[in-house]
């Protein structure tokens, strides 16, 4: 009879520690919403302004050779991504995810034409979400999410220039074929790691 | 500990009670935005049946409901889900993804079908005609790599 109160109340506790803690939980998430939907508003309105600022002059402004640092730093982010999944850390794969995103939602598309602007923000949008994914996930789903992101890359940097050279390369075993980019010439296989870290081919040369 | 005993099931059934008065958030919707994935592909009759029946309660503006969602805490528990699997996927915000997204959506849409990660375990656990036959989830994927393909 003793255990039977005593499981009776701890269970009690439980119940209530649960929820309450689903209740505090709730409303973290609704503030974390309400400020997401004020974000893209703001995103909105500035991208309207922008646009009728810009119609006439912003093609000038571009120069595909000055990657400006907000681009920098994305693709500098994307290759430590790229070498922890070569080193197959799923960690450090995380962590670099998280950094990525962290410079995706700060990144400034003011200084583009208003079509590039259109062009940058689907890719980032779309960055953002594979980032978030690799943040949180194990390794197999990490990998399936960077091919989709090594392609939001290459198209992004195809619009903001890049002042490194990039390699892109090509493993034909992954999911029917598979790109990503690199700093270095040498074939280093984020798909498979160390499983296969020889296996694939560079496709171009980015300058 | 007789006395102990009272007062834990006193404040455990107060919770109980007190938890049913949370005000909380309904996705219900009678609107069928023009956005809307089956709206916008018009897939066959047996496609769209599978996707109502299999994703459309998290993954659209309305959810059809089972008869215990109004009894606490299961109404967080079911909130919690659908806003989850909203943001990841809304069928009825489709066509304002840009293409690109939606290639990724149809990626993992795919990838997730064939893996048997979607419908999730704690979804089928109650809603046992949502699990995808294997008839089923082939004539589903077959239909998403379409629109993937025509995609491109």
């Amino acid at each position: 009879m003793k255990k039977f109160k005593a499981t009776l109340g701890i269970l009690a506790i439980v119940l209530v520690t649960l929820t309450t803690m689903s209740c505090r939980d709730n409303k973290k998430e609704d503030s974390h919403d309400g400020m997401n939907s004020e974000m893209m508003d703001e995103g909105h309105h500035h991208d309207s302004a922008m646009n009728h600022d810009n119609m006439g002059t912003s093609t000038e402004m571009m120069d595909s050779h000055t990657q400006s640092s907000d681009a920098k730093q994305v693709v500098a982010d994307y290759m430590t991504l790229k070498d922890a999944l070569v080193a197959d850390d799923n960690q450090k794969a995380q962590s670099a995810g998280k950094t990525l995103l962290n410079h995706l939602e700060s990144f400034d598309v003011s200084k583009y034409s208003a079509q590039q602007q259109k062009e940058l923000k689907d890719i980032v949008d779309d960055a953002k979400e594979h980032a978030e994914h690799i943040s949180e996930s194990p390794i197999a789903h990490q990998r399936e999410h960077f091919k989709l992101l090594s392609k939001d890359i290459t198209d992004m940097v195809a619009i903001t220039g890049t002042e490194t050279t990039l390699y892109q390369q090509f493993c034909p075993m992954y999911d029917g074929g598979s790109e990503w980019l690199s700093m270095n010439k040498e074939v280093k296989n984020p798909y498979y790691g160390s499983k296969m870290l020889n296996c694939g081919r560079v496709q171009k040369e980015i300058n | 500990m007789k006395k102990i005993l009272r007062i834990i099931s006193i404040i455990l059934l107060i919770a109980l009670v007190g938890i049913q008065f949370v005000p909380t958030e309904r996705n219900q919707s009678d609107i069928e935005p023009k956005t809307d994935f089956l709206l916008v592909n018009n897939p066959p009759k047996n496609v769209s049946a599978l996707l109502r029946e299999s994703c459309y309660d998290c993954h659209s503006n309305n959810t059809d409901y089972p008869w215990y969602n109004k009894v606490q805490p299961i109404t967080w528990f079911l909130e919690h889900h659908i806003k989850e699997g909203k943001s990841e996927l809304n069928f009825n915000e489709w066509s304002n993804y840009s293409d690109r997204r939606k290639n990724s959506k149809l990626k993992s849409i795919i990838n997730q079908i064939k893996d048997a990660e979607m419908p999730p375990a704690s979804y089928t656990l109650i809603h046992r005609e949502a699990i995808f036959s294997n008839s089923e989830k082939e004539v589903v994927l077959d239909y998403m790599k379409r629109i993937r393909d025509s995609l491109k």
